[in-house]
């Protein structure tokens, strides 16, 4: 290909504390093309695209844009270098007009006072260039999704752009919507500009790419012509890792049908007629992509989110599950996917922390609370879990993530829970943490518990899972026997209904 | 509780270990947290030596008296500070209740009597239906207060701000009962007076505690005990705290918001009662403002805007420390324009460096 360089992004490196995000990644752009990248959640294709926009600082590596070095400080200054970014979720001015929000930070002045008339013309002229049919004054909040991203393009657009990111563009597109978007991406290809498009969906990519890129935990794994791969063998590059020993043997036997969950169906989520069962002493595996419904599963069991539909059944006696003390009665656990939204109090102690759901068993005569009742069960926890913690009144956001985790879990197990829903048990922990997690999950299905797992690790889910679910578009996309599976089998029916 | 002895010998074996740079900064920080407390020793030392009646036995029963006056109102707010809200309808529910139990307790021969049909009760009957009226008037509107907050997800700044209006006119309407036409409550009945503002103590001749010390000490208990000993504190504070953590756990958010904010109400109402006999008689103006003291109060006793913070102990403090500065600084003859700058610049001072605990530093 002789084509121009555009973007070319050399040997990017950035480190987390504990983590390496990015090792070495490499990616050039060529003038006129549509550069796919790829990976699983978490390969490192977003953390490279902020690293682009300065959102991140890298530690190592260079950018350069037509050949000279760049080092954009925030979006804004990308932007206007013409380097911009189609946000998966967007980021406007929702109760502004269209015209607003094209122009945001650089409205025409005359004087000093905006140049609504110039902004109108200057709108429309993008907007009969690109073929969106808009009226510039609708306020942005009134209109859907997708007109919004239209919307976004044609700000990019705006800025006379030479490279434009399209992350996941068609998540929340309908066909007609999404034929739309690709005639614009073409005719900007056509126009010179160069094109980097995220996307999991498999035929998307092989339809629009020219060149495609993969990414698998945090390095670059391969970039060649799009017509030289086959969807085999996309997937394969980039689940293709290995299984070494960092699960505990699996000792745990499933037993009888224990719950029994029938066409789960949300009230305000994506979540369409779920119905699974689990047994006693399994541990059963959700898997997905991202917004597949997986968390939703669990919430709506839960009854944190409405169901509109939904049986849900423990050895043939309903659960109705309305609020999450009712499912706490009935013997329901919910370990949060987001630990510090959703999971801790930060500014309360590990105690506080840890007897919040089971402050019940510490009354006594009715009203007061026992204080030694209260230590002695926290102690219990700290020891189960091996929580590595100074005191119990040592504020729980001073606690490493692992040990945070530790502290929740313990929380649940005071509750007596027959059933343990866990949303990314593992998320954000260190690799030593992870193991012990591990071990107590599997220490819980030996008792007899049912425990049902969301993870967005596929390796994790085979080394751990007995049967693992795969969610794909809010549905059920199909069942799956760990010790039999592949990583290639789930992907494939993670990307069903997508 | 951890041992002091061996938490101090932990600290200095940690300081040991510092480098100089770390070592400055554990005296700055040391010295900010708790900056409060270093200027109050200061200022009391210093009003001590400018007026020399500032520490005498009367100076400090009139502090004493003047914190448990206004006690019950700070602790009732700080129950919602915790929950990361405020309460601006207290003051207006203490003069709401004040003038209701002022009218029940008012002298059977008294020239203006509000409620002229009512009969006269026996002392105790009177100041038991009082005591039930100002629970109730209390309860209703801080259950009012937490039901639109806990349902609507409003936010209490919102809504107390209204009630705080509904509050007033309801007073106004009251002192036009009967004809009455806003003419101040007085004349109130002896065995009422007694009951609050009577001497408990005699500490010398001149000076004694009233009642109502005692009283305000008794709530200080219960309050102390629903915070650290009950689900419903330990809720409170799991709320105010992470109130999507606290659901997902299985609080009953909506359950412990309403019942925050009446338990506010009824401590309110509690105020209001002991309101009237301290004061003499009962205006429509009676309890305005009051909120703001107490908000200062509990801000400067710890009791944090961040939510899910905050002591009954750290409340009494930041009491003492407010009226201890409003003494002092009148002993110090420094004009009431000057109070109110001084006033604002304190509370201003106590937020930042209240503040300051809870920033993540980077």
């Amino acid at each position: 290909m002789e084509q121009h360089v555009l973007l070319q992004m050399t040997d990017i490196t950035k480190t987390f504390p504990g983590v390496k995000a990015l090792d070495k990644v490499s990616l050039t752009v060529h003038r006129g093309t549509v550069h796919a990248l790829m990976g699983e959640n978490g390969a490192g294709k977003s953390t490279l695209m902020k690293c682009l926009f300065g959102i991140y600082s890298k530690d190592s590596g260079t950018i350069l844009l037509e050949g000279k070095e760049v080092n954009f400080k925030n979006s804004r200054d990308a932007l206007d270098n013409g380097v911009a970014m189609v946000h998966q979720e967007l980021n406007q001015a929702l109760k502004r007009s269209v015209m607003d929000n094209i122009w945001l930070g650089r409205y025409p002045t005359v004087g000093g006072i905006v140049n609504e008339r110039k902004m109108y013309k200057d709108t429309m002229a993008v907007f009969q260039e690109l073929g969106i049919n808009v009226d510039p004054h609708r306020i942005m909040s009134t209109m859907p999704v997708s007109q919004r991203q239209m919307v976004e393009i044609a700000k990019a657009v705006s800025y006379n752009s030479k490279v434009i990111v399209f992350d996941e563009p068609t998540s929340s597109l309908n066909e007609e919507e999404v034929e739309h978007l690709f005639r614009i991406i073409h005719m900007l290809r056509d126009r010179g500009v160069g094109i980097i498009y995220i996307s999991h969906k498999m035929a998307e990519i092989k339809r629009i790419s020219d060149e495609i890129t993969i990414m698998r935990d945090g390095q670059w794994i391969a970039t060649r012509p799009a017509a030289e791969l086959e969807v085999n063998d996309i997937i394969r590059l980039m689940v293709g890792r290995e299984l070494t020993n960092q699960f505990p043997p699996k000792t745990n036997k499933p037993g009888d049908v224990y719950l029994k969950v029938e066409h789960l169906t949300g009230m305000y989520n994506q979540l369409k007629d779920v119905s699974f069962e689990a047994r006693r002493g399994e541990i059963l595996g959700l898997a997905g992509l991202d917004s597949s419904g997986r968390t939703e599963t669990l919430e709506s069991i839960f009854g944190v989110q409405t169901r509109k539909e939904g049986l849900i059944t423990l050895s043939g006696k309903r659960c109705l599950n309305r609020n999450a003390r009712e499912s706490i009665r009935n013997g329901f656990a919910l370990l949060t996917e987001e630990r510090r939204a959703t999971g801790i109090f930060s500014i309360l102690n590990i105690r506080e922390n840890t007897v919040i759901s089971s402050l019940k068993k510490h009354r006594k005569a009715g009203i007061y609370l026992s204080e030694g009742s209260m230590r002695a069960d926290t102690q219990w926890s700290i020891d189960a879990m091996r929580t590595k913690t100074p005191t119990q009144d040592t504020k729980i956001r001073s606690l490493s993530g692992g040990n945070q985790q530790k502290v929740i879990l313990g929380r649940w197990l005071l509750t007596d829970p027959e059933v343990l829903l866990l949303d990314e048990p593992t998320r954000g922990i260190d690799v030593g943490a992870k193991y012990e997690i591990y071990q107590l999950i599997l220490d819980l299905a030996n008792q007899g518990k049912t425990v049902l797992m969301v993870s967005s690790e596929m390796p994790e889910l085979l080394g751990v899972c007995d049967r693992i679910l795969v969610m794909s578009g809010g549905r059920l996309a199909g069942e799956v026997d760990a010790r039999t599976t592949t990583q290639e089998e789930i992907m494939h029916l993670a990307a069903k209904y997508v | 509780m951890t041992n002091p002895v061996t938490s101090i010998q932990r600290t200095v074996a940690d300081y040991k270990t510092k480098d100089a740079k770390d070592k400055r900064r554990f005296w700055v920080d040391g010295l900010l947290n708790n900056a409060l407390y270093i200027l109050m020793a200061i200022f009391i030392v210093y009003t001590a030596i400018v007026n020399e009646n500032f520490l005498k036995l009367g100076s400090i029963a009139n502090i004493i008296s003047q914190v448990a006056a206004y006690l019950p109102l700070a602790l009732g707010i700080g129950g919602c500070i915790v929950l990361t809200g405020t309460d601006l309808s207290a003051g207006r529910v203490v003069g709401l209740s004040a003038a209701v139990s002022a009218a029940l307790l008012q002298n059977a021969d008294s020239a203006r009597r509000l409620l002229s049909g009512f009969p006269a009760l026996p002392a105790w009957q009177g100041i038991l239906l009082a005591i039930a009226a100002v629970i109730l008037v209390g309860g209703i509107i801080g259950f009012v207060n937490g039901f639109f907050v806990a349902k609507f997800k409003l936010h209490p700044f919102i809504v107390t701000l209204a009630t705080q209006l509904i509050n007033y006119g309801l007073i106004l309407m009251f002192f036009t009962l009967n004809g009455n036409n806003g003419q101040p409550l007085s004349g109130l009945s002896s065995g009422y007076t007694n009951f609050v503002t009577g001497k408990m103590i005699s500490i010398n001749k001149t000076t004694s505690l009233p009642w109502y010390v005692l009283y305000a000490v008794i709530f200080t208990v219960i309050m102390w005990f629903i915070w650290n000993k009950t689900t419903f504190g330990k809720n409170m504070f799991a709320v105010g705290s992470n109130a999507e953590a606290a659901n997902v756990s299985g609080v009953n958010v909506f359950k412990t918001t309403v019942m925050v904010h009446t338990l506010a109400g009824i401590m309110y109402g509690l105020a209001g009662f002991l309101e009237g006999p301290r004061v003499g008689s009962v205006t429509q103006g009676t309890g305005l403002n009051y909120e703001c003291d107490a908000i200062a109060a509990c801000v400067i006793g710890g009791v944090s805007f961040v939510g899910g913070t905050g002591k009954i102990s750290g409340i009494v403090l930041g009491v003492f420390i407010l009226r201890i500065i409003f003494v002092a600084l009148t002993m110090l003859g420094i004009s009431p324009d000057l109070q109110y700058l001084i006033k604002g610049g304190i509370i201003l001072v106590a937020c930042a460096l209240d503040m300051r605990k809870y920033l993540v530093k980077k």
